[in-house]
């Protein structure tokens, strides 16, 4: 098992060489334990890896501000097929917000960011039982710089699979 | 886990004054209430150990004691160095000519002795320049694993005799302590004395945990955890370390709880559907109630003194600002009206200010404004500071700073309402959150 999965994140890591945004390994994910692991190989559409990959993962927002952005609507609907083609999966929508704002007021901008992606996957034909929503507010950043350019890709909704056909 | 409170028994004794008493003009009192002052200087030499066993305590004792006082920013101690006389008799006359010779405007004189694992303090506090005692002399007694609250007590006796206020040194503070990278931190709760003594850690580090909060008594926290994947707010009870769950709504996110003067009502933050609402909580029966319904974010709490209102953050204008709202909700009537965002506020004890964090032109600031929204002045600026808390005494805010960049770490500082005083509060880690818990007992 260990092997495969090895051999699995090889290819997975040599195919994200050549994209430069994407984050294959975002262990600061936060969900503690509900996310996969590396979730199959990129060339498979219906795996995981594909999932956070090739259609992405994650919508960023802009500062304080929880509406999606054309890009953003983007992304939600190819998960939105992507979650249609593979039924079995559910999801937790992780909302997350940048270091400026007080900690508060961050989990409650937080749920609302993950609410409007989680809004338009249900506008797309998913079906609310296959999606919760979590905010972590500032509490879990995955770039640590204080400037824009991190704060940027802090500002996210991450939708995290969870269940699936593991058989 | 050692438990303070539960082994700490306090007695309280007047002691007969020394000597005659002198008619004076007023007593010696230093005026807080507005502008610079220049901290009164007094001299505390150690206090008298009245067996082999006390020698330790004796000398601890009064450097917890001059600590407080220098610590609050309106006192200066005077180094034992410029003493003239020795002291060595608790029971003597004071020689005051000695320490006029050196302005200690008041001194403070202590005996200390230990049977078995009791300690036993009598203190003095003398108007030097009067030349006669301010108030009576006291005595206090505890076990020996609880001597630094004495020694708070016993500063706190004497910071109201000087200041004509209530103390605030035998207090403790709830707050959350962290660890490791910015990107994988670690959380925990813990409380420690006010001025950082006796730290002792509440929860693990296995969930995030989030703004702690004393109940009135400061026998309970309420707080925000991970615990069940989705923040929800847990009660814990401090002496025995029990903790419970209020919410168990499945995937509903509850944060932000706060106790109600009465310790047994709350109000907390629920979102629904991506909007956060205030609701209130009896936290004996776990019946709840909505207080707002608004498509904003209402969040960041705080009862009035008096239970009657409660004043909180609401984005309901476009931007975060303060709003005051009757207990049971209804009407809220803004109170912010400056630039930039308004956010936890914190109502003061005495009723007169709420603190609060704001946030303009990129920076970080603590601030107080009247109840009204009047009088609005800036305490603190930084790239971070938030959270503010008050001292029992509603004379001093304790507050979150935290520091730019990927090195970026939480410390704890305090600062007078007045603005002066400005330090950071000693813990072993990062600390985040605090809240200031009433006086003890």
């Amino acid at each position: 098992m260990s092997g495969i999965n090895k051999a699995i994140l090889l290819v997975a890591g040599l195919a994200l060489a050549a994209c430069s945004d994407a984050r294959w390994d975002d262990t600061n994910s936060g969900s503690g334990g509900a996310a996969l692991g590396a979730g199959g190989s990129l060339a498979d559409p219906s795996s995981p890896a594909y999932f956070r990959e090739a259609i992405g993962d994650r919508v960023l927002f802009l500062i304080d501000q929880s509406s999606l952005t054309p890009e953003a609507q983007g992304i939600l609907a190819g998960q939105a097929r992507w979650l249609t083609a593979n039924p079995d999966y559910i999801v937790t929508i992780e909302g997350h917000a940048d270091e400026q704002g007080t900690r508060e007021y961050n989990l409650a901008l937080g749920a609302r960011r993950a609410n409007a992606a989680r809004e338009y996957l249900l506008s797309q034909g998913v079906a609310g039982h296959r999606i919760q929503v979590v905010s972590y507010g500032k509490e879990r950043p995955i770039e640590i710089c204080s400037d824009e350019s991190c704060y940027a890709k802090n500002r996210r909704a991450v939708t995290v699979l969870a269940g699936g056909a593991v058989s | 886990m050692r438990n303070a409170i539960a082994t700490l028994l306090l007695g309280l004794a007047i002691l007969l004054p020394v000597g005659a008493v002198q008619a004076q003009d007023g007593p010696l009192r230093i005026e807080i209430t507005d502008g610079v002052i220049e901290p009164l200087p007094f001299a505390a030499p150690d206090f008298i150990a009245e067996s082999p066993a006390a020698s330790q305590y004796a000398t601890d004792i009064a450097r917890v004691i001059a600590a407080d006082l220098v610590g609050s920013g309106l006192f200066r101690e005077i180094p034992k160095v410029a003493f003239i006389s020795p002291y060595s008799d608790f029971d003597a006359a004071v020689n005051f000519t000695d320490w006029k010779a050196i302005n200690a405007q008041a001194l403070i004189t202590g005996a200390v002795s230990v049977a078995g694992d009791r300690v036993t303090v009598r203190f003095r506090a003398y108007d030097v320049f009067a030349g006669q005692e301010l108030g009576s002399g006291l005595q206090l007694s505890g076990t020996t694993e609880g001597w630094r609250r004495i020694a708070h007590k016993v500063a706190d006796t004497i910071y109201s005799r000087l200041t004509g206020e209530g103390g605030y040194f035998d207090s403790r503070v709830v707050f959350v302590s962290e660890t490791g990278p910015k990107n994988d931190r670690k959380k925990r709760l813990a409380i420690m004395d006010y001025d950082g003594a006796n730290v002792q850690y509440l929860t693990n580090s296995d969930s995030i945990v989030l703004a702690p909060r004393f109940s009135p008594t400061g026998d309970r926290v309420l707080y925000t955890s991970y615990e069940s994947g989705f923040p929800q707010i847990h009660v814990l009870d401090v002496g025995k370390v029990q903790r419970r769950i209020l919410s168990s709504g499945d995937g509903t996110m509850t944060f932000a709880p706060r106790f109600a003067p009465n310790g047994r009502t709350i109000v907390y933050s629920q979102t629904e559907g991506g909007n956060t609402d205030l609701y209130s909580m009896d936290i004996d029966t776990g019946s709840s109630q909505r207080l707002t319904s608004a498509p904003s974010i209402e969040t960041a709490p705080s009862f009035s003194p008096d239970g009657s209102q409660i004043v909180f953050e609401s984005d309901r204008s476009g931007t975060s600002q303060l709003y005051v709202m009757p207990t049971s909700g209804g009407e809220a009537r803004r109170i912010s009206f400056g630039q930039g965002r308004y956010g936890t506020p914190v109502w003061s004890p005495r009723g007169d200010y709420v603190a609060f964090t704001k946030q303009n032109a990129g920076r970080f600031h603590i601030g107080v404004m009247r109840t009204d929204g009047s009088e609005e002045r800036l305490l603190t600026a930084s790239f971070l500071d938030e959270g503010p808390t008050w001292s029992p005494n509603g004379r001093v805010i304790m507050f979150t700073r935290e520091t730019q960049g990927a090195n970026g770490q939480a410390r704890l500082y305090s600062v007078d309402i007045s603005g002066r005083n400005l330090k950071p509060v000693k813990t072993p880690d990062g600390a985040s959150d605090p809240s200031w818990s009433p006086l003890q007992n």
